[in-house]
């Protein structure tokens, strides 16, 4: 009720939202007030955010609190669902993406997507990668050779699958299929990689590499990761916001957020008190 | 723990009963199948069994002895009050006596190929070997003796020659014969054909010159190439002529003379001769080598004597190319339709009653899909068809006319909710994940549709395409309407231009079996001909659907769900 230099604020459970906002970095993703309501019932209550670039930001929070919904904003995943309506605005390099001049299908491109299950397509593992060129209409086998193979060592997955290129991508393990999946997404060159729970269907050796994955991607793309597991978004995030009930009730440094949170609902979840 | 004693209330629980009662019914639907497919293979296939000729005498008044022969088909018991109301002098004192059918064969002799014989009085069965059994173009089949050989009319054959060397010299003559009418029948079909179909297409394009006529010059200058072309036509078909004369008269110099059970002498020239057999001389070795002989000209001849006897070949053409047509048609129109319904149309109560409104489609009776197809497709789009493209032809109709075109039109027509059910399922599998991943990509919704979806839901689409194969294969009632008829004179796919004539009528294995079995002139003859071609449909559908079953498991192969 103090802040006065943020009226636009009307998160009643986080008053002092100052931190939502960053500066000592540039600026990938700037969210400027969004709701979001799925029919009747509102799932986002005018959200804040600054997603720095080339960092990796984390949103947790207890399950329905809004994570993944905020996150599938990013690249305008929210549209396939029919009742879904937004409103406030999600700036990128000053562009509204939910202007109507916009182009989905090339936002996509530029915002790509990593799920919560592996979901390779029934393809070979070159083909996989190479599915999202195919699509841009790059027909230069050299090219796509080329870009397989960098996709696929950016994705730590080269040296084991450079002898089966051509088998089916469904016949890799878990681990391997969701690596598969980053390495499609940065086959298109992206500039911000959006990671729904990457490694929560994975084991835990699969999920370190996963986690070692997004420490050397983050000198490329702005990462954004949605996690369950507080200590992963402690090992992996420069910055982490936490949110609860369609709320961003805290957003700040990641060592700071969990050394000395400055909300008590924060604290309680980190510590363990529910969620 | 209190030993429970073992009642029939704990047997019901212990859920055995539900076992036994699927397990029984699984057991009855197999002996069922396999019921049905072992009648029908017993019955139809063994009618390609060479049967021993019986030569036997019947004396049914003492003192009129008559001899008979002929091939045994059946036995059968009849009361004696029934044989003694009939007139027949049989022991009433014996309740049931029994009679055999026999092929006696010699039309031309007898009027009728079967007789019934009251096995009482049959006396004296033997199987003499010199026998022979004559298949005819006409007339039925030939039991008797061959008593001499003719050439040009005169008697070549010696007076003591053995019934062996005079069966041998006739084979010999017999061959000749045979590869001459291959010879005739091969320039009829194939060479006059051919030149029939090109006279008509000159006649069609003079037609149109006079309907349309081009400038003076130019007309002038068509005609001409017409009838010069004519011209060339007339002479090769003249040449055809004169070489066809020379072979008829070939083929006509043997005849043979034949004694017929009664003792009346005939004369069979050669060249009404198919097939001479002398199965009473047989071994068991040399049977099956007449069996498989006999299946192979079944499977692959054409008919003769209203269908009742030769091949079917003509049919199982017609039941595959139209099945083949059938699905080249619905399998992108239903996959379309179902692709609209599943991914674009809004699921809303339109969409609801679109999709009971398909479902029910497939509950129309067949027959309402003959009447329309001949209403709509033969009579309103393919008259005007014919007012359009082939002006030229009429009044005589080219597609106004049932054909092949639109029977496999109706039966798609027929199939396709099937089909959209079918693959609107596989649509509906496909894991939401997989789409996102690729709109995720930056694909398009069309581009993710036909990249990933489709690809995916393609083994459904398979699944419903056996279906209308299984379906559209055994249809008769809607064919009859729309474009099959019992004797088609040449195949829907030859070597004339345009090698394709979808606008012909075909013939069809099911509607064969119902003109064999209910319309033919010659029942007894026919009756192993209508099992025979049951069991081949079956097999025909099977084949096809075993074709289709292989393709949808390497598509399932390579598209298998994603399993988490």
């Amino acid at each position: 009720m103090t802040n006065e230099t943020q009226p636009s604020m009307i998160n009643a459970l986080n008053p002092n939202n100052a931190n939502s906002r960053i500066e000592d970095d540039n600026v990938s993703i700037e969210v400027d007030n969004l709701k979001l309501y799925y029919g009747d019932k509102q799932a986002l209550n005018g959200i804040n955010l600054s997603i720095p670039e080339k960092k990796v930001t984390a949103f947790i929070g207890p399950s329905g609190c809004g994570k993944s919904t905020l996150l599938r904003c990013f690249n305008r995943m929210n549209d396939l669902v029919d009742t879904c309506r937004i409103e406030g605005e999600i700036l990128m390099g000053g562009e509204n993406i939910y202007d109507k001049s916009v182009d989905v299908a090339s936002l996509r491109r530029k915002v790509g997507m990593v799920f919560q299950k592996p979901n390779p397509f029934p393809k070979s593992i070159y083909e996989n990668v190479a599915y999202g060129l195919r699509i841009q209409g790059i027909k230069s086998r050299r090219v796509i050779d080329q870009v397989v193979e960098e996709s696929l060592r950016g994705a730590a997955l080269w040296d084991e699958v450079k002898d089966r290129l051509n088998d089916s991508a469904l016949g890799m393990s878990g681990g391997q299929q969701q690596r598969l999946v980053i390495a499609r997404t940065i086959a298109v060159k992206p500039e911000v990689l959006l990671l729904d729970e990457p490694a929560s269907a994975l084991d835990p050796i699969s999920t370190l590499k996963i986690e070692e994955l997004i420490d050397q991607l983050k000198d490329q793309f702005t990462i954004v990761i949605v996690t369950h597991n507080m200590q992963q978004a402690a090992r992996v995030s420069d910055r982490t916001a936490f949110m609860y009930m369609g709320n961003l009730v805290e957003y700040g440094e990641t060592n700071t957020l969990f050394t000395n949170p400055k909300e008590k609902q924060t604290e309680d979840y980190i510590t363990g008190r529910y969620g | 723990m209190k030993q429970q004693k073992p009642t029939l209330k704990l047997w019901f629980k212990s859920g055995d009963p539900w076992v036994w009662l699927n397990a029984a019914a699984v057991a009855l639907s197999i002996i069922a199948v396999i019921g049905l497919l072992s009648l029908l293979a017993v019955k139809g296939l063994s009618h390609f069994w060479p049967k021993p000729i019986m030569q036997a005498t019947y004396e049914l008044q003492a003192g009129q002895p008559q001899i008979i022969v002929g091939e045994h088909v059946e036995t059968a018991k009849v009361s004696a009050q029934q044989l003694i109301d009939a007139g027949f002098n049989v022991d009433p004192n014996q309740r049931l006596h029994e009679r055999s059918l026999i092929k006696v064969g010699n039309r031309d002799v007898f009027g009728s190929d079967f007789a019934w014989f009251i096995d009482d009085y049959l006396k004296g069965i033997e199987y003499p070997k010199d026998l022979v059994n004559l298949e005819r173009r006409e007339w039925g089949n030939f039991y008797g003796e061959i008593t001499g050989l003719k050439e040009n009319g005169q008697v070549v054959s010696n007076t003591d020659a053995t019934p062996d060397q005079l069966y041998e010299d006739f084979t010999k003559r017999l061959d000749r014969a045979l590869s001459l009418y291959d010879q005739i029948h091969h320039i009829e079909k194939k060479a006059i054909g051919s030149i029939n179909h090109k006279m008509e297409r000159l006649r069609l394009k003079e037609r149109k010159l006079e309907l349309h006529p081009p400038a003076a010059d130019e007309l002038v200058k068509e005609k001409q190439l017409i009838s010069d072309k004519r011209a060339v036509l007339d002479k090769e078909y003249q040449g055809l002529q004169t070489e066809l004369n020379a072979l008829y008269d070939a083929v006509k110099r043997d005849s043979i003379t034949a004694k017929v059970s009664n003792g009346q002498e005939i004369e069979i020239n050669l060249s009404h001769i198919v097939k001479a057999t002398q199965p009473n001389k047989m071994n068991f070795f040399t049977k099956i080598g007449a069996y498989f002989h006999s299946l192979w000209e079944f499977l692959t001849g054409d008919p003769r004597e209203a269908n009742t006897e030769g091949g079917i070949y003509p049919a199982i053409f017609g039941t595959v190319i139209m099945v083949i047509l059938m699905s080249v048609m619905v399998t992108p129109f239903g996959v379309v339709a179902a692709v609209y319904l599943r991914e674009y149309a809004p699921q809303g109560a339109i969409t609801r009653v679109i999709r009971i409104a398909v479902n029910n489609l497939a509950g129309v009776p067949s027959i309402v899909y003959g009447v329309f197809g001949l209403g709509f497709f033969v009579y309103f789009i393919g008259q005007n068809v014919d007012q359009v493209l082939f002006e030229e032809a009429l009044p005589s109709p080219t597609f106004g006319t049932p054909g092949l075109l639109w029977a496999s039109l109706t039966l798609a027509l027929l199939t396709l909710p099937v089909v959209i059910v079918a693959t609107e399922e596989g649509l509906a599998r496909i894991p939401r994940a997989v789409r996102e991943g690729s709109l995720a990509l930056g694909a398009t919704k069309a581009e993710t549709i036909w990249r990933i979806v489709l690809p995916m839901a393609s083994p459904s689409m398979m699944t419903g395409l056996i279906l209308a194969v299984a379906r559209a294969a055994g249809e008769v009632a809607p064919l009859m309407l729309v474009g099959v008829v019992k004797l088609a004179p040449s195949l829907p796919v030859d070597g004339n231009f345009p090698y394709f004539h979808l606008d012909q009528k075909f013939m069809h294995l099911g509607f064969h079996i119902y003109d064999v079995g209910f319309q033919s002139p010659n029942v007894e003859a026919a009756r192993p001909l209508v099992y025979a071609t049951a069991f081949l449909l079956v097999v025909v559908i099977a084949v096809l659907n075993i074709a289709a079953v292989m393709i949808r498991n390497r598509l399932r192969e390579k598209y298998k769900a994603l399993e988490h």
